[in-house]
């Protein structure tokens, strides 16, 4: 499925081919300080309301930090990419999920708007 | 790195194949990917699984977002982001020690395991302290009954309702800037905090479950490295592992600011 997938040949000799790409060790400490930088913005900007832009700041923070600990840790950026879409396949149908499930949420939202007026 | 493999003795196909290539495999290649493919499929279900209570908290927030507001004042932020940067400095260990794996480096990987089990650890031990201060206020939905069931007075029933602890409830508030509440009011917001603390355990609960069994498959995964059972061309239990940690991870990365850091 890589690339270097060996041929028969190889592979029956104990082959000098590497199964699977092996990630620099720069690239790994990296994104773990990168890891870190954007933990600490998500916490201190928690301190700040943004008003509705609250939920948004959170999930894209959230969402870079998953998608660099899924492109190197777990290898994504360097295998094929069929294990990429397995994954997308599963956010996807969370995607679905939500929204479907959302649409009738907007029932309630005279509610939530009375709550609002109440606590300002 | 075949030497010491106890499938060594069984008969090697003629030659053609490596020892620990099982014999439905043509090649070490076929059976890596197959295990990986397997392993990402499994993954999917993973999210597929958490993605019921991710949407149990969309809805419930979109209807109700004050029940988020009151409930995050009783949550513990600094030992949340403490166990966030724990987890992800596993994480990385836990990367490290796959490469190390490819690259041969034995003694490496026997110590990089081991650290992302302690890691692993203390994310459970600082996930017990917060629990135990959640305990502590009465405020774990349902505890009356637990506590009930381990007690040693099963003469009467007990209460059921939600009971915490009236007057912390009213001080946290009020540090928060909720202040001058009346009984009333004071009510409502602990029904509030009941939903909310429903969702904050199922969530973080269902995620301990999946930290404690990651925990248990690195030990079982350690003791294979300590036995030299690894190298660049069988690393495959350390990979399948660190996938799993790895998704562990990245779903706690989701669940720290949705139930913390709520301004």
């Amino acid at each position: 499925m890589n690339n270097s997938s060996p041929s028969p040949q190889s592979a029956s000799s104990g082959s000098d081919a590497a199964l699977a790409h092996v990630v620099d060790i720069r690239v790994l400490l990296g994104v773990f300080a990168v890891l870190m930088v954007l933990t600490t913005i998500t916490v201190s900007v928690s301190y700040f309301d943004f008003g509705a832009l609250n939920l948004f700041v959170a999930i894209s923070v959230a969402t870079m930090k998953a998608a660099l600990v899924a492109l190197y840790f777990m290898h994504l950026r360097y295998d094929n990419l069929f294990y990429a879409f397995v994954l997308l396949v599963g956010v996807a149908f969370l995607g679905l999920f939500l929204s479907i499930t959302m649409l009738d949420s907007v029932e309630y939202h005279p509610g939530v708007e009375a709550w609002q007026e109440r606590t300002q | 790195m075949t030497e010491s493999h106890p499938s060594d003795e069984k008969p090697n196909d003629g030659g053609c194949k490596a020892p620990h290539v099982a014999h439905h495999f043509d090649s070490a290649q076929q059976q890596y990917d197959s295990a990986k493919l397997g392993m990402w499929i499994f993954l999917l279900t993973e999210v597929l699984f958490f993605s019921g209570l991710f949407c149990f908290y969309a809805v419930y927030r979109a209807n109700n977002p004050q029940v988020f507001v009151d409930g995050h004042h009783f949550l513990n932020t600094p030992l949340g982001a403490f166990n966030t940067v724990v987890l992800i400095f596993s994480s990385l260990t836990m990367a490290l020690a796959v490469r190390a794996a490819q690259l041969d480096r034995n003694r490496s990987v026997v110590c990089l395991l081991a650290v992302t089990i302690l890691c692993g650890l203390t994310f459970m031990v600082v996930k017990g302290v917060e629990y135990k201060q959640k305990w502590d206020h009465h405020m774990v939905p349902g505890q009356t009954r637990i506590a009930h069931w381990f007690s040693d007075e099963n003469t009467q029933s007990p209460p059921k309702k939600f009971q915490p602890d009236v007057q912390y409830v009213r001080e946290h508030l009020e540090e928060a800037g909720h202040a001058d509440l009346d009984d009333e009011e004071l009510a409502q917001r602990i029904d509030n905090l009941r939903s909310y603390m429903g969702i904050y355990f199922a969530l973080t609960g269902l995620h301990a479950l999946h930290v404690i069994i990651g925990v248990g498959v690195l030990c079982v995964v350690l003791i294979m490295a300590i036995r030299g059972r690894f190298g660049s061309h069988r690393f495959t239990p350390v990979d399948m592992t660190g996938l799993y940690w790895h998704l562990v991870d990245l779903i706690w990365i989701y669940v720290f600011p949705l139930l913390y850091l709520i301004p």
